[in-house]
């Protein structure tokens, strides 16, 4: 226990600092998710009396209806694509030694660092190119680039978590490189390839910068839709999307917490 | 010191020294292996030949290539040149999932997603065995390694020394021409090395499996193996029975990496064929003289003795050297007694006495002679 009232005064201030920004962090989620319960036409806060109806009117929108079908399947190709093309460039890069393995691991990890609304205008100008502007495959091409470090980055961790020696051992007892594949990597994989796909969902589905940019009216993502809504309307409609938002990614997060242990995705159990 | 690699090349490419069916008496059979790792050599030019049943031990310092050796062995690892065989048949470019080969590796890499039975019955699986049969042998390698009862487990809720008994029971189960053990007790602490140890011997005993261990420690290598190959720097220095790399060490580095060793600053007197005579204090010892090659009589030797072949004296009796008890430790069966002596090139010299007469007769401080067996030690010229 500290008995000066200097320590005192320090743990009190740490408290209210770490408070501070926990407060800030949630705030926005407090404000918006009250402000969807709002029984009046207009975003206001805090809400004078309380209602669903801007939740039904949400689900009912079509072209939320329509943004959230997009979204779903852009998320599904995208990250699956990328959990495909990411796993094998963080075995190469986990288990191969060759020229340029730094600069490819920089190339690969770039979206990280090049603004969302760069990426997007990129694959614009590119696609008008190409001519083909107004498909879906420009849109998940386009994610696909953007999530493609998150998933790299946590297949290659799970990679560096795997001893080496258990891939020998199963091939020592007679199991060729497919079964070993099949019997021992994939299998001890499987965390950091589920949460890395997962990571890869959320933030394809979350998506607007660039989304912005290679989407038109037919194929707009529900954060385009939202946009798009906003600019003409006010009503709590918004905020009742929002709050569906967090609830669904944070179930997510918390099941995949729970089936996967996502610290093993994250972090390297023992360096070598 | 290394032959060129394009000589050694041509002559394997002229004389396939590995024929098919050879010795039925070898199992394994290394000829001028050698493997490189960018600039570095890890094995030298290296031949080896492991008899059927028999249990090798490759001991070195780490660093000195007998991990390289097993990797190759296990298929793990493919050399740069010379060729390898088990059972008369080259396998060199053979690869590790058709060698039938057993590992067991230091943390014995047991799969964690799966239970002991599985581990176990994996090599099984992979060779398609049915399924009442890989049952059978599973019960059968679990009791044979007192494990029954506990095939449910996954490996994290065994203690150590039960994984290490899962690991052996895999390796063992798929009835391997070669067993192959990398460090396999480091990880263990004393006193279930030391019985580990003792039923590692005895299954390999039972089951008459051609045994191929490496380790640095040489206490665990003079008291499993039936014969030892000491490597160093990518070389085998020598190859004998623990008895001959112990009493008949080759040159100065197994002399000194195998067992506690002596080292006195000696005379040679003169050199009479095979043998030789040495002059320490009053003694005089016969050693022989294949390691003393080229020293002309009277000069400075470096006499090998260990520490079991020394005797306390009385200070004033002709002695082979006299010095100070520095320091007596407590053995239990015996007392390790430390002399300080002006002829020690090792530091201190060590004498092994029993224990009632090391602790009253001889308490540090104690002026001391050191008498030595007339025919037990060995020498070479200074370092």
């Amino acid at each position: 226990m500290p008995r000066l009232p200097s320590q005192w005064c320090l743990r009190l201030l740490g408290g209210v600092i770490v408070s501070a920004i926990l407060g800030f962090l949630l705030l926005p989620a407090l404000v918006v998710t009250l402000a969807a319960f709002n029984s009046r036409a207009i975003l206001s806060f805090p809400p004078e009396s309380w209602s669903w109806r801007w939740f039904v009117k949400a689900i009912a929108y079509e072209d939320f209806q329509a943004g959230f079908r997009n979204g779903l399947m852009v998320t599904g190709w995208a990250s699956t694509i990328a959990l495909v093309v990411g796993a094998a460039f963080a075995l190469a890069l986990e288990r191969y030694e060759f020229r340029f393995k730094r600069a490819l691991e920089t190339v690969l990890l770039s979206p990280l660092v090049v603004p969302h609304f760069t990426v997007g205008l990129g694959f614009l100008i590119l696609a008008a190119q190409l001519g083909m502007a107004r498909g879906y495959a420009v849109i998940v091409a386009c994610h696909v680039v953007l999530v493609l470090p998150f998933v790299l980055r946590s297949v290659y961790i799970s990679l560096r978590n795997l001893d080496p020696r258990l891939e020998l051992a199963a091939a020592s007892l007679g199991a060729p490189p497919h079964r070993v594949l099949t019997t021992v990597t994939l299998p001890l994989l499987l965390p950091g390839l589920v949460g890395g796909w997962l990571f890869a969902a959320i933030l394809s589905f979350n998506e607007f910068t660039a989304s912005l940019f290679v989407t038109v009216q037919r194929t707009q993502t529900l954060p385009v839709a939202l946009y798009n809504y906003v600019r003409e309307y006010a009503d709590p409609s918004m905020a009742a999307i929002s709050v569906m938002y967090i609830v669904v990614t944070a179930t997510l997060l918390t099941l995949a917490n729970v089936f996967l242990g996502l610290a093993k995705v994250l972090n390297v159990e023992h360096p070598r | 010191m290394s032959i060129p690699a394009e000589g050694r090349l041509s002559a394997a490419a002229a004389a396939p020294a590995i024929q098919a069916n050879g010795d039925a008496h070898i199992a394994v059979e290394l000829d001028a292996v050698t493997k490189r790792f960018g600039k570095t050599i890890a094995l030298d030019d290296v031949s080896l030949l492991v008899r059927r049943g028999e249990l090798m031990t490759l001991l070195g310092p780490s660093g000195c290539g007998k991990t390289t050796l097993l990797n190759l062995v296990g298929g793990f690892l493919m050399p740069d040149s010379g060729e390898i065989a088990i059972d008369g048949q080259r396998i060199t470019d053979v690869p590790a999932y058709r060698r039938e080969i057993g590992i067991m590796f230091q943390n014995y890499a047991l799969f964690p997603h799966m239970n002991v039975a599985a581990n176990v019955g994996y090599g099984l699986r992979m060779r398609r065995v049915a399924k009442g049969e890989i049952a059978r042998r599973v019960a059968d390698a679990l009791a044979l390694i007192k494990l029954a009862g506990l095939e449910d487990r996954k490996p994290r809720q065994l203690s150590g020394g039960q994984q290490q008994r899962v690991a052996l029971a895999r390796a063992l189960v798929i009835r391997p021409k070669v067993l192959l053990l990398d460090e396999p007790f480091s990880a263990l602490d004393r006193n279930l090395r030391a019985s580990m140890q003792v039923e590692l011997k005895e299954i390999q005993r039972k089951l008459g499996v051609t045994t191929i261990f490496v380790t640095h420690d040489q206490s665990e290598a003079l008291s499993l193996s039936d014969r030892i190959a000491v490597v160093a720097e990518g070389r085998i220095r020598q190859l004998g029975t623990p008895d001959e790399i112990y009493r008949q060490p080759i040159d100065r580095f197994v002399a000194s990496f195998v067992g506690d060793v002596n080292v006195l600053r000696a005379r040679l007197e003169r050199i009479d064929g095979a043998l030789a005579t040495v002059a320490l204090g009053a003694a005089r010892v016969l050693v022989p003289s294949r390691t003393l090659e080229g020293v002309a009589n009277g000069s400075v030797v470096d006499l090998f003795v260990r520490p079991e072949e020394l005797r306390p004296a009385d200070h004033d009796a002709p002695v082979a050297a006299r010095g100070i008890v520095a320091a007596q430790i407590y053995q239990g069966g015996h007392v390790d007694l430390y002399v300080d002596a002006p002829e020690a090139l090792s530091g201190r010299v060590l004498l092994r006495v029993p224990r009632h007469e090391g602790m009253s007769r001889w308490p540090a401080g104690t002026r001391i002679g050191i008498a030595l067996a007339a025919d037990k030690a060995i020498a070479f010229r200074p370092a």
